[in-house]
């Protein structure tokens, strides 16, 4: 599905994507951890065709990929702020009409009802307009646009991290589910390594615009990394432990 | 409950429903959700009120007017406020009253006209410079700073100069000078929105850059162009007076207030009135547009929201 | 026998006609309790109602709010002042938006300590550089002179502890202290609250959507939804929480360790 060879990006003059390189087969799930200023956001973002400053080579479904893209949503991306991801004067039924539009894509009102039915919502919400539901609520709609036109890659930046736990778990249930019954691909970037290892299969840990440490999730759960980056990481991620109480 | 009531009851709830059926039942809700919130604040309700009787008055004047605008009755020239004229005759005996609300038109007239014409001008040249960036975005928004640099009157002035006097040439002449600040605007908005994830969403789905600007970006840019457009009303009133006052603008016997003004003023000590209504008509007005222009911004602040 | 630190009856928070928080009732020593929920549960408005910082447009009302036996609520404006800083104090989330972004960070502790009457700038400028090293900042001379886009998330934070503590509060509101942070990052900065807690024998209040952080860092705990406690328990035997809104929010954590 991607095919990534010495992949880096800059924002001006500084280099925040340094020689990356990596795979993800088809129908794979594949994890990117890392903390803030880390780069995996715009790696993200090269993959998506959205952030043009970038050299090497990139390959989707085979195909090698320019600077620019003509966006055919075989590729699509969930982002992290669901307040910030739909457009707030349009309804829900217009942000998932627009995809099918562009591409003129018939029965637009059938998908859309079939659309909204698969990430768990219904027609009290189609004529809705963001403002109006909960953040959990706008996730589900973007997540919905993201699948309408089929897609066969599914990027997702952070897709819970603004969410209540709750709901956080419902969204990762959902993704789990809509990845099983479509055979979607995923590349899921986090800073949470227990999200991370729910969805996905192998895992890559970036930091300062390198992979680190690439692994299986088992690795990960079983805490059998190499790099002590990675084991710092785990460590920190297991929660804080108390220094001993002076009586 | 009586049928009328029930009937009102149902109505403000299909607007105010939380689960709409239809694209149009969503956005009638909006605008009537919008509605209430600008009925909350006293000012822009007063401010509204004000707008909404000079449009009635506009329509009307004929049938409310008690004399005809250029009815002239020299035996009762320059007559004080009193009950056969309510605000005084004019140097030529003409009821000010009259002249006053037909005068309306006029200026509703250039209102209408100058923002229908520099609004979506301005709106359009900030949006594209504000997408496009590079060399589109320096080349307009130097065009726009050529513009900003002249005070506006005196290039209004020289507009109607080159174009000759007459009512629809000041109105060119100020809707040319009255776009660049909608542009500013536009383009300020449009950077913002740029590097929104929703912009990122439709340029995944395929959308042009056009498509972006003009469903996705305007839109939004749309509120405070809209904001900024009625509180220059009362600044284009005021240089359409101007425009007026110095003969360039509505000719005589256009009962356009600038020109009244001009007029009056060789009487302006003793016959008060003639200078003074058409200036207290042009403060009204001024003000009103002042107030729901703030009245707007508050409403439409998405931080308010 | 001494009054708890901090007594709170029925506690309601209106903003109109919503009641933000419901009748919360709870009393602590000083010991460290944490206070966890979701959005909307009420918890953040607690934390500030409890220093009588409100938004406007809220109404507060409560049966008793008490801090070392005075009264909170029959307090003037003047006394909440003298109270707030010197004796409780309120860590927020984002060093970015609470920290003055015009001055450096070290005079911002320093006037922490000029506020309240304390001591003179030279006074004040040593005690700064003894917090900055308290809360375990390298280089605290170098720190001193930076400014808060200067520095890091979790410096910020510290330095945002470092200023809160000048007064030597005996009441310490930390409200989502850490969210903001990156992981290994957070365990440093709550290594700093725990040591500081301990030594200095504070109360504190742990304000978080994090159950585990909570329930790992603190002595006590309190489920809030919807403006309501749901539970009230001591941290070790969470695990065996009754309530189904406390077991949901436990089992909707995503566990690292194998399933």
């Amino acid at each position: 599905m991607i095919e990534a060879r010495t992949l880096t990006a800059r924002f001006g003059a500084t280099t925040v994507v340094d020689a990356v390189s990596f795979s993800v087969a088809a129908g794979e799930a594949f994890g990117i951890v890392g903390e803030s200023g880390s780069g995996k956001s715009t790696l993200l973002r090269v993959i998506a065709g959205l952030h043009e400053a970038w050299s090497g080579a990139l390959l989707l479904e085979g195909a090698p990929q320019g600077r620019r893209r003509s966006h055919r949503g075989r590729v699509q991306m969930v982002f992290q702020d669901p307040y910030g991801s739909l457009h707030p004067r349009h309804t829900v039924d217009r942000a998932l009409a627009e995809p099918l539009a562009i591409h003129h894509v018939g029965d637009a009102p059938g998908r859309i009802a079939a659309a909204l039915h698969a990430v768990g919502l219904d027609a009290a919400h189609r004529f809705r307009y963001p403002h109006q539901l909960s953040g959990g609520q706008r996730q589900r709609v973007a997540i919905a646009r993201a699948l309408i036109l089929e897609p066969a890659l599914l990027l997702l930046d952070e897709p819970t991290a603004a969410l209540d736990v709750s709901v956080q778990a419902e969204i990762i249930a959902l993704l789990q589910r809509l990845r099983r019954e479509r055979q979607l691909s995923y590349v899921l970037v986090s800073h949470n390594l227990a999200v991370v290892a729910q969805l996905c299969e192998r895992v890559a840990v970036m930091r300062e615009g390198r992979f680190i440490e690439e692994l299986a999730v088992g690795d990960l759960r079983a805490g059998s990394a190499h790099d002590p980056y990675t084991l710092e990481l785990l460590r920190a991620s297991a929660g804080f432990r108390r220094a001993a109480r002076r009586v | 409950m009586s049928r009328a009531a029930w009937a009102g009851q149902g109505w403000r709830a299909w607007l105010g429903s939380a689960a709409p059926n239809s694209r149009r039942q969503a956005r009638l809700g909006e605008i009537y959700r919008f509605s209430r919130a600008l009925m909350r604040h006293p000012l822009a309700a007063a401010g509204l009120a004000i707008v909404l009787l000079l449009v009635l008055i506009a329509a009307l004047a004929p049938l409310l007017a008690p004399h005809a605008p250029s009815a002239q009755h020299l035996a009762d020239r320059l007559r004080g406020p009193g009950a056969q004229h309510w605000l005084g005759t004019d140097e030529l005996g003409r009821d000010i009253l009259s002249r006053l609300l037909f005068g309306t038109r006029i200026t509703l007239g250039i209102v209408a006209l100058v923002t229908a014409i520099a609004a979506p001008i301005g709106l359009a040249i900030g949006c594209m410079a504000g997408y496009a960036g590079g060399w589109v975005d320096a080349a307009l928004m130097r065009v726009t700073d050529v513009f900003l640099a002249l005070p506006r009157l005196i290039l209004a002035l020289a507009f109607v100069a080159a174009l000759g006097p007459g009512i629809e040439n000041a109105v060119l002449a100020i809707a040319l000078v009255a776009w660049p600040p909608y542009a500013r605007i536009a383009r300020a908005e449009t950077l913002a929105l740029r590097r929104s994830d929703f912009i990122a969403a439709a340029l995944l789905a395929g959308a042009s850059p056009g498509r972006i600007v003009a469903r996705h970006i305007m839109p939004l840019c749309l509120a405070s162009v809209i904001v900024r457009v009625s509180l220059d009303m009362a600044g284009v009133i005021l240089i359409a007076a101007g425009l007026g006052f110095l003969g360039l603008g509505a000719q005589p016997p256009a009962p356009e207030w600038g020109a009244m003004i001009a007029a009056g003023r060789k009487y302006m000590l003793d016959q008060w009135w003639v200078a003074a209504m058409p200036g207290i008509a042009i403060a009204v007005v001024s003000l009103g547009f002042n107030l729901l222009g703030d009245g707007l911004r508050d409403v439409l602040d998405p931080k308010q929201r | 026998m001494t009054a708890p630190l901090l007594e709170v009856s029925d506690l309601v928070l209106r903003f109109g006609d919503t009641e933000a928080v419901r009748g919360v009732s709870f009393a602590m020593g000083r010991e460290r309790l944490g206070i966890v929920g979701e959005s909307g549960s009420g918890k953040s408005l607690t934390g500030r109602a409890i220093l009588r910082l409100l938004p406007s447009g809220a109404t507060l009302q409560a049966t008793r709010l008490a801090f070392a036996g005075a009264d909170l609520l029959a307090a003037t404006e003047r006394e909440m002042r003298a109270l707030r800083g010197r004796r409780m104090a309120l860590v927020l989330q984002d060093p970015r938006f609470s920290l003055n972004p015009l001055m450096s960070v070290g005079r911002q502790i320093a006037e922490a300590y000029r506020a309240h009457g304390r001591a003179s700038m030279r006074e004040a400028r040593a005690q700064a550089l003894a917090m900055l090293e308290a809360v375990r900042i390298r280089e605290p001379q170098r720190v001193h002179d930076l400014y808060p886009h200067q520095i890091s998330g979790g410096m910020g934070q510290r330095v945002m502890i470092a200023m809160m503590l000048a007064g030597d509060p005996d009441l310490l509101i930390a409200d989502e202290p850490t969210s903001a942070l990156d992981v290994t990052v957070r365990v440093q900065v709550l290594a700093v609250l725990d040591e500081q807690a301990s030594r200095r024998d504070m109360g504190l209040i742990l304000i978080s959507h994090d159950l585990d952080l909570v329930a790992s860092f603190c002595d006590r705990v309190l489920v809030m939804e919807r403006g309501r406690i749901v539970e009230s328990c001591a941290a070790a035997a969470l695990d065996q929480a009754q309530h189904p809104y406390t077991r949901r929010l436990l089992a909707s954590r995503p566990l690292l360790a194998a399933s």
